[in-house]
């Protein structure tokens, strides 16, 4: 009798949930949802604020070396929206019943993933305009649908992230701008980094439609509302004429207008390439996940005599009462 | 807020030491004239490192005029369906409300 009852609680708020995406209104924190729902989310919001930790690494790497006290400004700024996008998704994970430091003992331990596109080494200064205009364009176009993400806290989340990812975006192009109209060096300099930044950005979106077996749960679910093949299609119809106004040439022969379709046609990248890099075989994978290890060891004498401190002043606090 | 469930670590998992730092859940008063609005949550050892904490991660481009931080353990929330009888009685109560009362279209001001 209990069983059939309980059964049938289950079946209505199960019903609840479905409504709730049906009418594309909002799950909250402490609403029901089914557990595949909440794994799948605790998984795609951790992976999404690793990737933004790691990705600290590659443009914090030329920090001191920015050539000038502007630049060295605006990276400082930009590197430290990263921690603070990172903090936004952990904070929205929790509101799912995980612990930031479950979530960063996973990644440590790389029981969780990370963009692979943070595996890549930023070679020269160029790098880091091509980061900002190609990899934060990606992540735009990646991160505006998931403002719309039927769980509230990590749509709120986003639309934080998207407000200074356009910033990011901006100022990598500015610079870009800046150095196509210096020497012919700079200029060769540019046309490097995007040669070597445009595959691994078009990988940012993911594996193709056919290749990707959780996308169709996902977007029933209302986390996911494009899928990467249309994603990916955006970004290339975005970034073409981006990549004429700058003067740089996109390294794929197959890239043309399409005008029957009304978008650009390109080439597949090379998933190969992009399964090695997932599967930790990077050219920077060690060394990314080495750094961040070695950060958190620096940082644990910092964690405890905060922690001391505090409980110390409690201690006192309560003694004066 | 945020759930209490579900937040032991693993079976033979060693805690990072900054578990031990409570969570906050922040609000901000977007500018005079306006409420407190809560926009997320932070780890904190204490209430005033919590405030700084939220300075710099909530409000970095002038998002804000005025921070309240509060240990998430202290909020008291309604039941865990943001829909249930708690919110019942004012659902049948439509006389709360202006538009309740018919009136002429020709009265003015009203």
């Amino acid at each position: 009798m209990v069983g059939t009852e309980s059964a049938t609680v289950d079946e209505q708020l199960h019903e609840h949930f479905t409504r709730t995406i049906e009418r594309d209104q909002r799950v909250e924190p402490r609403d029901w949802m089914p557990s595949g729902y909440r794994r799948t989310l605790v998984r795609q919001i951790a992976q999404h604020a690793h990737s933004e930790i790691i990705g600290m690494q590659p443009e914090g790497n030329w920090i001191t070396r920015a050539p000038s006290l502007r630049r060295k400004a605006i990276l400082l700024a930009k590197v430290q929206d990263e921690a603070g996008h990172g903090l936004y998704l952990y904070s929205a994970a929790e509101t799912l019943g995980v612990d930031r430091a479950e979530l960063t003992d996973k990644l440590l331990t790389q029981k969780q993933k990370y963009s692979s596109i943070f595996n890549y080494p930023t070679l020269t200064f160029a790098d880091i305009g091509v980061i900002g205009w190609l990899v934060d364009g990606a992540a735009i176009v990646n991160q505006v649908p998931l403002c719309r993400c039927s769980y509230g806290p990590y749509g709120r989340a986003m639309v934080r992230i998207c407000k200074e990812e356009s910033f990011h975006q901006r100022q990598g192009y500015e610079l870009l701008m800046t150095m196509m109209n210096g020497t012919r060096r700079q200029r060769e300099m540019v046309q490097d980094a995007t040669d070597r930044w445009w595959w691994p950005s078009l990988m940012m979106f993911g594996p193709p439609d056919g290749d990707s077996p959780n996308t169709r749960q996902s977007m029933e679910w209302g986390i996911k509302r494009h899928t990467n093949d249309e994603l990916r299609q955006k970004f290339v119809d975005m970034t073409v004429p981006q990549a004429e106004a700058l003067g740089v040439r996109l390294p794929d022969s197959g890239l043309v207008y399409n005008p029957e379709r009304g978008h650009y046609d390109f080439s597949e990248p090379d998933w190969d390439e992009f399964r090695r890099v997932l599967e930790g075989n990077g050219p920077c994978n060690a060394q990314r996940i080495e750094r961040r290890r070695e950060a958190h060891r620096d940082g644990a004498w910092v964690r405890e005599a905060a922690a001391a401190h505090a409980a110390k002043q409690q201690r006192r606090g309560r003694a004066a009462v | 807020m945020t759930d209490s469930t579900d937040r032991n670590p693993e079976p033979g998992q060693v805690r990072t030491p900054d578990t031990a730092w409570p969570l906050f859940e922040v609000f901000v008063r977007g500018k005079r004239g306006l409420n407190h609005v809560h926009v997320g949550s932070l780890h904190a050892p204490d209430e005033r490192m919590a405030l700084h904490n939220a300075r710099n991660l909530y409000t970095r481009r002038n998002e804000g005029v005025s921070i309240w931080v509060v240990r998430a353990e202290h909020i008291t929330a309604s039941s865990p369906d943001e829909k249930d009888p708690f919110f019942a009685p004012s659902g049948d109560k439509v006389y709360r409300h202006p538009t309740f009362y018919e009136l002429p279209d020709d009265v003015p001001h009203i």
